[in-house]
């Protein structure tokens, strides 16, 4: 399934900064909606500014509009500030993106291990996030970081624990 | 003969003189050179001939050979350098000095010596070139350089003397605006004491010198005399261009307009801008208004902005965008006043930018 694009995307004010402050809040919102979908269709955790000016999600070539570098901060702060990004380093130079939050992964995974009856198994990281078993859910390719907070998550609830073994690490439901 | 080279005659330092012998004649080779009797004078480093009317030929020492009243000098090739000397071309490499007057045992002894020494070699001295052979160098591009840097020299020099009066007529200037600031100070506090007459010489004087009218008081709201008659002057005037022109005239467009009207008697910018700030506090039906941008405008009071608004607003609704140029068009405006209107539309949210490399368009607010 192709992405669609929202309306905004085919019009040229989108990229421009709108000095207006009623404008532009409204405007920053739709960017923030838009981040955060496209990060979602494609499965995109992490995010390098550099390479995001040249990404189609700033980049319309074909309007030949394109969010410049100071408007692109402005759109991932206002991200950071709603919860949905982190910095990686202090240069903001690449990010991580939250396009949905450790908490709802989690539940998402408890809820697949209760409905497949495997409450109190111990599973592998790997197994969770690449098992051929979870093949086709939803957190099936999710990277380690952003897995290893969902689980964290789970554990504060006291619905699973995390392992330390051998070769890595593992968790188990309750 | 042609190893010989013009001197000076004069010895060098580190050069010093032997021996010497008058009444000695030179002959190249064998033939008889036409040169009278000389002095020969032996030095350390050459061997230098002068003859009675004082003409020296110098050259360096080599091989020599005593033969009766005469020496034998076998002469080395001339160096290239050598410098210009009484002889060209001589089919000889060796010339006789002729002591017609005796003395050649003695140089023929202070010559072999010095042959011996080789002090010439030890001591090196340099040969300045004669004084005959001797050309200046201010001819040729060196010349001209020199001659240029000189004049821009002078040029220089020139300018700034010029404008050392000049910032001495600064400074005198300076006193004088001083002198007429407590002038004027003191008219304004002894009011009743000078007449009118002189007050309003005194005061065409200052003007002249470009001083502000020294009685005018700054600060808004009160102003002389003469800018309230010129605001009401403005007000007659102003009318009906401005409904011409929809209600909105820029203040540099109501310069042009006013002055050009009045012909003679010319405001200054300054005075119109004072005479402005007036309209409003004496209820008249102009105002001056100021933009955000700083753009200085006179409008009608009957202009309302609402409808300016509204309108710039179907007008883009009408085209899908619009940039400030196109809309001047539309409207029969100047580029300036529709870009302020347009950018007022910006304001209160009824449009948004497109800022690209095309330039800035105004699109109606979707978001």
């Amino acid at each position: 399934m192709s992405f669609e694009w929202p309306w905004q995307y085919h019009f040229p004010p989108f990229f421009t900064l709108q000095p207006n402050v009623d404008t532009r809040q409204k405007q920053l919102a739709a960017w923030c909606s838009l981040v955060l979908s496209y990060c979602r269709h494609h499965k995109l955790y992490t995010l390098d500014v550099m390479e995001a000016q040249e990404s189609p999600v700033f980049n319309n070539k074909k309007m030949e509009r394109k969010l410049s570098v100071e408007a692109i901060q402005v759109v991932f702060e206002e991200l950071r500030k709603k919860g949905n990004l982190e910095w990686l380093d202090k240069n903001k130079t690449r990010c991580l993106v939250m396009w949905r939050q450790p908490e709802e992964w989690g539940k998402l995974m408890y809820q697949w291990v209760s409905k497949n009856g495997m409450v109190n198994s111990v599973f592998t990281l790997y197994e969770l996030s690449n098992g051929d078993d979870t093949h086709g859910e939803e957190f099936h390719g999710l990277e380690e970081w952003m897995l290893l907070r969902s689980l964290q998550a789970l554990q504060t609830d006291g619905k699973a624990e995390i392992i330390t073994m051998d070769d890595g690490k593992g968790v188990k439901f309750f | 003969m042609d190893r010989f080279s013009w001197s000076n005659g004069l010895l060098e330092i580190d050069e010093t003189l032997v021996v010497q012998q008058r009444g000695v004649r030179l002959y190249d080779g064998d033939d008889k050179v036409k040169m009278e009797l000389g002095v020969a004078l032996l030095s350390t480093h050459r061997l230098i001939w002068r003859d009675i009317k004082n003409h020296v030929r110098s050259e360096q020492l080599c091989t020599i050979k005593q033969s009766h009243a005469k020496i034998v000098i076998h002469l080395h090739p001339s160096s290239p350098s050598k410098e210009p000397g009484p002889f060209q071309n001589s089919k000889y490499s060796y010339i006789k000095l002729s002591f017609k007057e005796h003395g050649q045992i003695e140089f023929y002894r202070r010559l072999t010596e010095e042959m011996t020494q080789k002090r010439w070699e030890t001591t090196p001295c340099f040969f300045p070139p004669s004084m005959q052979g001797r050309k200046t160098r201010a001819v040729g591009i060196v010349g001209i350089e020199r001659k240029i840097e000189e004049k821009r020299k002078e040029t220089d020099k020139n300018i700034s003397e010029a404008f050392e009066d000049l910032s001495k007529l600064m400074v005198k200037a300076k006193e004088m605006v001083e002198l007429s600031r407590s002038i004027a100070t003191k008219i304004k506090d002894k009011q009743g004491d000078i007449t009118e007459d002189e007050t309003i010489r005194f005061k065409s004087y200052l003007l002249s010198m470009g001083i502000a009218n020294p009685v005018t008081r700054e600060t808004h709201g009160s102003g002389t005399r003469y800018h309230m008659q010129l605001a009401k002057q403005l007000g007659d005037m102003l009318q009906a261009p401005l409904e011409e022109r929809g209600g909105m005239m820029a203040l540099t467009e109501v310069y042009c307009l006013v002055n050009r009207a009045r012909g003679m008697e010319l405001l200054s910018p300054e005075d119109l801008l004072n005479a402005c700030k007036m309209l409003e506090s004496m209820r008249l039906p102009l105002r001056l208004r100021v933009f955000d941008s700083g753009v200085m405008v006179v409008q009608l009071q009957s202009h309302s902005e609402e409808e300016m608004i509204a309108s710039a607003l179907d007008n883009v609704l009408e085209k899908g965008s619009l940039t400030a140029e196109e809309f001047a068009k539309l409207l029969g405006l100047s580029v300036l006043l529709s870009k302020e209107r347009l950018l007022l539309a910006e304001k209160v949210g009824h449009l948004c930018r497109d800022d690209s490399v095309e330039g800035l368009r105004f699109y109606p607010n979707r978001f």
